[in-house]
C-alpha cells in the first residue's frame, strides 16, 4: 500500500469530500461508513460525476465505466475499499 | 370483465397472467397475482382507516414495489392518488397535502419525519401508512404497510366509476406554487391506450422505469406495463448509468424510456460500444427535445433499437410522437398527434393555422385534464371551449411550427421566446446548435438585459469532463450555424446546470441568476 495514501488518509479525504459537497442539510446526523448515499438521498447523477472526477484527480486513478457502480461508490466504506484496491494494484 | 377504471388493468392482468412476473424492484419479484392480492389488502386497510370514495391520498415514496402496490390500493379504495417526489421537503409536502385536503399519506421509513411534520400541519390527513419503518417501528397512530399486506381481508367493494378522479399530479409553473392536474380514469385510460398503441407494447415487453413515479413519464410505465401484461423493472435513480445498463442486460429489457439529461450521461460514457444491448426494442424520449446530434449518436450506439421522439405536458400526459421512420428526414420534429387525439397550431385569436405557420399548440382529445385542482383561474387560462358544447381543449402555452406536411416542431414556451434586436429567438434553437459542438454536455440559453439590444443572448453551458472549450470557441461555433442575432453575446461555463426534480434543466432559475449578475 502506498505510504502517501494510507487507508486512513483515503477515508479522511473521501469523508471530507462528501461532507463538503453532498451533506447540505444541517439537521443531518453524520454519515455512517456503510450508509448508502443513494438511499439517504444525498447523491444524484451529477453528484456521481463529481465524485468520479474527485477520485480520479485526488488519487490519480482512472475509472472505467464498469467501475462506476453502487458496489464501488454508494457508501464511504465501498469507496475507500475501491480506492485502496486500485492503489494496491497500481503499486 | 369490464375494463373501466384503472385498477381493472391489474385485475385483468392478474386473471390472464397471474403467475407471470409483473414487477422487478429492489431485488424483489412480484407476480401479477401477488400485486393484485397485496393491493386488495392495502386497499381494505386504507378504507378501514377512513379513506373514502373520491378522497386524495399522497404517495410519498421512492420508486419501490411498495409504491406500485399503493397506487393500485388507493384506486381500489375508490380514492385518487397523488405521487409526490421523495426529495420534497416538509413545507412543500404540507402545501400539497393542504391544497388537495389529502385524507392519507403513504410513505416510507426514510421520509417518516418529513411526513409527520407535514401531516401535523394538515388537519385533513387522518391516516399515515409507513413502509420500511425501521427499527423504531411505526409511530403511534400511523399504520404499518407491511402489517396491511399481512391482513387477510377482502378487497373493498367497488364504489367509483370511470368519470371519477384517478390521480392528481402536481406540476410546477411560473408562479412558484405547484398546481394539481386532475386526471380521471377515462383520461388515464385514453392516454395509456394511445401510447401503448404507437409504441407497440405487448406482454413480451420488459420495460425499465427509472424516472420518478411522481413524474407522469415514470408513473405511466407502471400503469401501461400492468395494462398490457408486460414486466416492469423499477429503478430508483439514474445516478449510476452503468448499473442501469447492467440491469438492462440482466433482465433483457426491451423498452427504455429516457429524458435528454439521461441521454447526455449515456453519451458521455467512455466504454459504450454499438450493439451491446440488443434486447432493447425501443427507446423513448420526452420532457425536453433531444438535440438531433444526440438522437444520431443514440442510434449509432443502439443500432437495433427504435427511437421515439415525443412531446407532452402533464396537462394531457402526452401530445405528440414522431413515427420513427421520420427520424431520417426530420429529426428535429416531435411529430404528430398521438392516436385518437388532435394537435394543431393556432394564431393569437385561437384560429387554426394552415401548415407552414407558427403559433401556439392546442390539444384536443380524451386525454386532456379536467383542470387544476380548485384553481379556476389557472384552469381558465389552460382550458378553453372546444368545438362541441361543454368540450374543453388544452392551450399548451408552447410555440410550435408545422412543416408543409404538418409535422410539428417545438420552438419553446411562449414565455421563453427572447426578443433581441427586435427579432424573436427560440432558446431551444440556439441550444441545439450548442449541443452539436463536441464538449458541450448541457446548455441553456436565456435573455439578459442589454442597453442596446433590449435583451442579449446568454449561453450557460456545462462541459463534458476534461473538455477545454473556451467561451470564444462556443461563440465561433454558433456564428457558423446561426443567424447573427441568435449568436450568444455572453457565454458562461459552469460545472453543471441546475435541474428540476424531473431532471429537466431549470431554465427559469438560470434566467433569474443571469438577471442578478447583470445588475
Amino acid at each position: 500500500m502506498s505510504a502517501q495514501f494510507s487507508t486512513k488518509h483515503v477515508s479522511t479525504k473521501v469523508r471530507e469530500f462528501i461532507k463538503d459537497n453532498f451533506m447540505f442539510r444541517d439537521d443531518r446526523a453524520d454519515l455512517a461508513d456503510g450508509e448508502s448515499l443513494l438511499d439517504a438521498g444525498l447523491i444524484d447523477s451529477t453528484g456521481i460525476l463529481e465524485l468520479v472526477a474527485f477520485i480520479e484527480t485526488e488519487f490519480s486513478i482512472q475509472m472505467a465505466d464498469t467501475d462506476i457502480v453502487p458496489e464501488n461508490l454508494d457508501s464511504v466504506e465501498t469507496i475507500v475499499r475501491y480506492v485502496d484496491g486500485k492503489l494496491e494494484a497500481a503499486a | 370483465m369490464s375494463i373501466n377504471r384503472i385498477e381493472d388493468y391489474l385485475s385483468a392482468s392478474a386473471q390472464k397472467f397471474g403467475s407471470k412476473v409483473a414487477l422487478v424492484a429492489g431485488g424483489r419479484r412480484l407476480t401479477f397475482a401477488e400485486l393484485d392480492r397485496l393491493s386488495d389488502r392495502v386497499a381494505a386497510v386504507l378504507v378501514g382507516g377512513g379513506v373514502g370514495r373520491g378522497d386524495r391520498v399522497l404517495i410519498f415514496m421512492d420508486n419501490c414495489w411498495e409504491a406500485v402496490v399503493s397506487i393500485f390500493a388507493v384506486l381500489k379504495a375508490g380514492a385518487a392518488f397523488s405521487p409526490v417526489n421523495p426529495s420534497t421537503k416538509a413545507d412543500k409536502l404540507a402545501y400539497i397535502a393542504g391544497n388537495c385536503r389529502a385524507a392519507a399519506i403513504v410513505t416510507q421509513g426514510r421520509l417518516k419525519g418529513v411526513t409527520a411534520e407535514a401531516a401535523a400541519a394538515c388537519e385533513s390527513v387522518r391516516l399515515t401508512m409507513i413502509a420500511n419503518a425501521g427499527k423504531d417501528g411505526v409511530a403511534h397512530g400511523a399504520v404499518s404497510f407491511e402489517a396491511a399486506c399481512e391482513t387477510p381481508v377482502a378487497r373493498p367493494p367497488r364504489t367509483g366509476i370511470n368519470l371519477d378522479l384517478a390521480m392528481l399530479i402536481y406540476t410546477s409553473g411560473s408562479t412558484g406554487f405547484p398546481k394539481g392536474v386532475m386526471m380521471t380514469h377515462q383520461n388515464v385510460d385514453a392516454a395509456a391506450t394511445s401510447i401503448t398503441t404507437y409504441v407497440g407494447n405487448t406482454p413480451d415487453d420488459v420495460i425499465l422505469a427509472v424516472s420518478p413515479i411522481s413524474f407522469d413519464y415514470g408513473l405511466y410505465q407502471v400503469l401501461m406495463s400492468v395494462k398490457v401484461g408486460a414486466t416492469l423493472v423499477l429503478e430508483k435513480s439514474f445516478a449510476f448509468p452503468q448499473a442501469i445498463l447492467n440491469r438492462i442486460a440482466q433482465e433483457k429489457v426491451t423498452g427504455f424510456p429516457l429524458v435528454p439529461t439521461m441521454a447526455a450521461l449515456l453519451l458521455q460514457m467512455k466504454d459504450l460500444r454499438p450493439g451491446q444491448y440488443p434486447t432493447l426494442r425501443y427507446i423513448t424520449n420526452t420532457a425536453a427535445a433531444l438535440p438531433p446530434a444526440h438522437i444520431a449518436r443514440l442510434q449509432e450506439l443502439f443500432p437495433t433499437t427504435t427511437v421515439f421522439s415525443m412531446y407532452g405536458l402533464t396537462e394531457c400526459k402526452r401530445c405528440t410522437y414522431l413515427p420513427p421512420e421520420q427520424l431520417k428526414t426530420r429529426p428535429g420534429s416531435v411529430g404528430i398527434a398521438i392516436p385518437g387525439t388532435e394537435a394543431f397550431v393556432v394564431d393569437d385569436d385561437g384560429l387554426a393555422l394552415p401548415f407552414g405557420a407558427t403559433g401556439e399548440l392546442v390539444i384536443r382529445g380524451p386525454h386532456v385534464m379536467k383542470g387544476y385542482w380548485e384553481n379556476p383561474e389557472a384552469t381558465a387560462k389552460a382550458l378553453r371551449p372546444g368545438p362541441l358544447p361543454q368540450e374543453m381543449v388544452l392551450y399548451t402555452g408552447d410555440l410550435f411550427r408545422t412543416d408543409e406536411e404538418g409535422f410539428l416542431y417545438f420552438l419553446g414556451r411562449k414565455d421563453d421566446i427572447i426578443k433581441t434586436r427586435g427579432e424573436k429567438v427560440s432558446p431551444k434553437e440556439v441550444e441545439n446548435v450548442l449541443y452539436s459542438l463536441a464538449g458541450v454536455r448541457e446548455a441553456a440559453v436565456v435573455g439578459v438585459p442589454d442597453p442596446v439590444l433590449g435583451l442579449a443572448i446568454k449561453a450557460v453551458i456545462a462541459l463534458e469532463t476534461f473538455s477545454t472549450l473556451s467561451a470564444a470557441d462556443v461563440i465561433r461555433h454558433c456564428a457558423k450555424h446561426l443567424e447573427d442575432f441568435m449568436v450568444p453575446k455572453h457565454v458562461e461555463i459552469r460545472d453543471q446546470l441546475p435541474k428540476s426534480e424531473n431532471g429537466k434543466i431549470a431554465r427559469r432559475q438560470i434566467e433569474a441568476e443571469a438577471l442578478e449578475t447583470a445588475q
